[in-house]
């Protein structure tokens, strides 16, 4: 479902005396649907940066970054778009939404943007908060409010809103309690039973271990001048 | 699929001194694009350009019109260009008394523009203004209230309201959060991206805040001194710009 060929990454810092930092060189690698794999490495080594460059966030210098048949390294926005609306789920460290938007809407918003209707697109969002115990009280309010761990967990509802076939997902478990911790374990077991393919980094070791079938150390691809 | 909107090297001068200069792009119905740059950089410039408000000197802007396909909207005669502003696109303008009729009621500011599409039944007419007072949260007992009554957002409010009443499939849009303070403007943000989803609508988004194109557009072009400096998807050119000038822009947003 998601393969990375020979793909590298340099950011070049115009202002600051165009220094150019090499950051990652041929990487490659491979996920096959109801396969979820690890990029593991210490921080700075990638991890995030390679994972932005196959949502398109990050574009690559080189390479081919194939999600289902779309080039992500040579798309046009309109095709990374709609990519990201049908096929590649991305659940980030941070939130970041509309203000003052209940967060029964943020989570339903995946679910509307694909044409689904307002009545089960709700119904959807209500049953993953419950799931995730966001208390039902919070439902109405905007999630900017929220606790660090509430956050994450509004988050990760959005992210498991739509079946998407490909998911990527940033330290999931980082700030949870052990019970909501399982519960999102969980999760990631069904997406991965449905047929996902997914890629996640994980700095909690034993998550890793019981949902990633194999880890991927990317400082393999960490520039040798850098390094 | 056809482009809604297709620009090929729109140029505008001023005398010797550049407006905006080879600006092309296409644009797809369904999306949101935003234009960025500081001020005199050429975004209004390219807005009105495209919005048919001036001639540019050089290039074509094509628009998929309902009955003919792709038309140049540069060459096409005044009343063809006027009928299209009154049914297909929509101007939404930064200081909502430029777009709005300040003496008529807000009512009639709706009304108005349905019965230039030959709305005549005044029942109908009433009742359709009500309902999108209503979707811009302008309470219905207010609607035989002049915009000169109304707070700032309100009246930004209703001239969305007066310009999507027709529904259109293309709206610009000149710094459209500019001036309200951002309590409103987050109310605002909210209920253009609802509108943008449920009308299928594109848009062209003309402003300076960076956090306004973040939530609002799905692509976004960079402009400096006329010219377009970089483009893409708008969280991959916030957060991985190419352009030296890009770079400035995004390490100069001051965080609250």
């Amino acid at each position: 479902m998601i393969h990375v060929e020979n793909v590298s990454k340099s950011f070049t810092l115009h202002n600051q005396g165009a220094a150019v930092i090499p950051v990652m060189q041929s990487a490659s690698l491979s996920v096959q649907p109801g396969e979820c794999v690890a990029l593991v490495g210490e921080s700075g080594a990638g991890k995030s940066t390679l994972m932005r460059m196959i949502y398109g966030n990050y574009l690559a210098a080189a390479g081919r970054l194939m999600v289902g048949d779309v080039d992500v390294a040579q798309a046009q926005p309109r095709e990374i778009l709609q990519l990201r609306k049908h096929t590649l789920g991305y659940v980030s460290q941070f939130l970041r939404v509309v203000p003052r938007v209940p967060t029964l809407d943020v989570v339903a918003e995946p679910l509307l943007t694909t044409g689904t209707p307002l009545d089960q697109a709700h119904a959807q969002a209500e049953i993953l908060l419950a799931r995730l115990n966001i208390p039902k009280r919070l439902w109405s309010l905007s999630p900017t409010t929220f606790s660090g761990g509430e956050q994450q967990r509004v988050n990760i509802a959005r992210g498991f809103a739509y079946p998407y076939p490909a998911l990527l997902l940033d330290e999931p478990t980082a700030s949870l309690d052990p019970t909501n911790r399982a519960t999102v374990l969980d999760m990631i077991q069904e997406a991965k039973a449905r047929g996902a393919a997914i890629i996640g980094i994980f700095h909690d070791a034993a998550a890793r271990d019981v949902i990633c079938d194999r880890s991927l150390d990317v400082t393999e691809f960490t520039p040798k001048a850098a390094a | 699929m056809t482009p809604l909107l297709q620009v090929s090297d729109v140029s505008k001068f001023y005398g010797h001194r550049i407006g905006c200069k080879d600006v092309s792009f296409n644009l797809y119905p369904g999306e949101v694009m935003g234009i960025v740059g500081e001020s005199g950089s050429g975004k209004s410039t390219l807005l009105n350009c495209l919005a048919g408000h001036l001639t540019p000197d050089t290039g074509a802007v094509q628009f998929d019109t309902r009955t003919d396909g792709l038309r140049d909207t540069v060459t096409m005669s005044e009343p063809e260009r006027r009928m299209l502003s009154r049914t297909d696109w929509a101007f939404v303008h930064q200081h909502a008394c430029d777009g709005l009729r300040m003496n008529v009621s807000a009512g009639g500011n709706v009304g108005e523009r349905l019965m230039a599409v030959n709305a005549r039944h005044y029942g109908d007419i009433r009742d359709k203004a009500t309902d999108w007072l209503g979707r811009v949260e302008i309470s219905a007992d207010r609607i035989d209230d002049r915009p000169t009554a109304f707070s700032g957002g309100m009246q930004q409010r209703l001239q969305i309201a007066r310009n999507l009443v027709t529904g259109p499939r293309l709206v610009f849009m000149d710094e459209p959060t500019g001036g309200l303070d951002v309590s409103v403007q987050a109310r605002l943000l909210d209920l253009l991206r609802g509108l943008v989803r449920e009308m299928n609508l594109s848009a062209i988004i003309v402003t300076h805040d960076l956090a306004v194109v973040r939530l609002l557009a799905d692509r976004l072009m960079v402009m400096k001194d006329g010219h377009v400096v970089e483009t893409g998807l708008t969280d991959q050119v916030l957060d991985d710009p190419q352009h030296a000038y890009t770079q400035l822009l995004v390490s100069s947003v001051l965080q609250v």
